[in-house]
């Protein structure tokens, strides 16, 4: 039986619909590559998610229209997922204490300094 | 100066050639939206078809500013013998590698014109030659990578690819049929005309096949296919166009 579609190019393409031949097998030879955009100069890439492709070449004319078409972008990086090193998330334990470790993070230091200089405002 | 009645005609020629190329490459080219070859390619190549209806678009425009009916009407109520687009465009999508091999061609030229047109007297012109700048240097980078990636893929690749070079070659050549006002348009300085865009383009092709070690025939050994631009087509174009405007001939007057 040949396919018939709502979708005229399938209907003309005269597909056979016992035939196995469209079936693809999987990906033997693509690698996943990791995409990191830039919206503005000047700020940090951020990753926006991974593709297939078969060298950076290709994932990087992929990712242009994958994860940039819409919204800004000035700048786009690919790397391969292979060469992105990781923890283990059974090494979670590492970061436990770190969340209580307040003195740690700058925005104390800028809110302190806003207070200092409101204060010496309000004493002249 | 002073554009007489000739030069209008010529200007309207001009853009009414340019839009109809972009309008039926990019419907064909819609054509492989989620039948393309990977996931990936299929996005980017229908991206880049809607690029080209927008451009088509941007040039219907300007064509309505100039007393033509608006941009719907002039898309999808013309018959085949009222367009002007190359015969390259109309042709079905056949094989992928048919299909790149039309993207590298037209888009060269797509992108040479454009660049030319940038310093269009015609302010509406050069205005939108700047806009699109940057979208079409990616059509051409684009096609440029398969190029490269297919001449250096297996023997098999190589091969098609350069069969679909040699089979689309005289297609490609009718993009550069001469129109009416060439000295018109010429003269007014809207645009230099068919034959210099032909001689960049010839170079900027044959040097980018020659880096992948591709050959391109001999200009004088292929018959180019012309006249499209003057409303003579292959029986591929009013079954195009009727697919096109089936969802506009329901209802022609319906605000959408």
């Amino acid at each position: 039986m040949i396919i018939k579609s709502l979708d005229p190019r399938i209907t003309r393409a005269g597909l056979d619909d016992e035939s196995k031949d469209g079936i693809q097998q999987p990906m033997d030879q693509w690698f996943t590559y990791e995409v990191f955009q830039q919206k503005k100069r000047g700020t940090h890439h951020v990753h926006v998610g991974s593709l297939h492709a078969p060298d950076s070449e290709l994932a990087i004319l992929f990712a242009k229209e994958q994860y940039a078409r819409r919204g800004q972008c000035v700048n786009l990086w690919v790397v391969k997922t292979a060469d992105v090193f990781a923890t283990e998330y059974e090494d979670e334990d590492i970061f436990a204490t770190t969340p209580e470790k307040k003195y740690r993070e700058p925005e104390v230091y800028k809110v302190m300094d806003r207070i200092q200089a409101y204060k010496a405002k309000q004493n002249s | 100066m002073e554009l007489t009645e000739r030069h209008v005609e010529g200007l309207k020629e001009l853009l009414y050639k340019m839009a109809d190329d972009l309008l039926i490459l990019g419907h064909r080219n819609s054509e492989w939206t989620g039948l393309g070859p990977v996931l990936e390619e299929d996005i980017a190549f229908s991206s880049m078809a809607q690029d080209k209806l927008g451009q088509s678009l941007a040039l219907f425009e300007l064509l309505h500013e100039l007393g033509e009916n608006v941009p719907d009407i002039v898309a999808f109520t013309r018959n085949d013998n009222q367009f002007h687009n190359c015969h390259l465009v109309e042709m079905p999508i056949g094989e992928y590698d048919f299909s790149l091999a039309r993207h590298f061609f037209f888009d060269h030229a797509d992108a040479i014109r454009f660049a030319m047109l940038e310093n269009s007297s015609f302010e509406g012109l050069s205005m939108i030659s700047r806009k699109f700048r940057g979208e079409i240097k990616y059509h051409t980078m684009h096609a440029d990578v398969w190029m490269k990636q297919l001449s250096q893929g297996t023997e098999e690749s190589k091969a098609r690819m350069q069969s679909a070079i040699n089979a689309t070659f005289p297609l490609a050549l009718g993009i550069f049929e001469e129109g009416g006002y060439e000295a018109e348009l010429k003269e007014a300085g809207i645009f230099e005309g068919e034959t210099a865009l032909k001689n960049q383009w010839l170079e900027k092709v044959t040097t980018e096949l020659q880096k992948h070690g591709y050959t391109l025939p001999g200009i004088n050994d292929v018959t180019p296919a012309l006249g499209g631009r003057k409303g003579f087509h292959t029986e591929h174009l009013q079954p195009l166009l009727n697919e096109m405007s089936e969802v506009f001939q329901i209802d022609p007057g319906a605000d959408w």
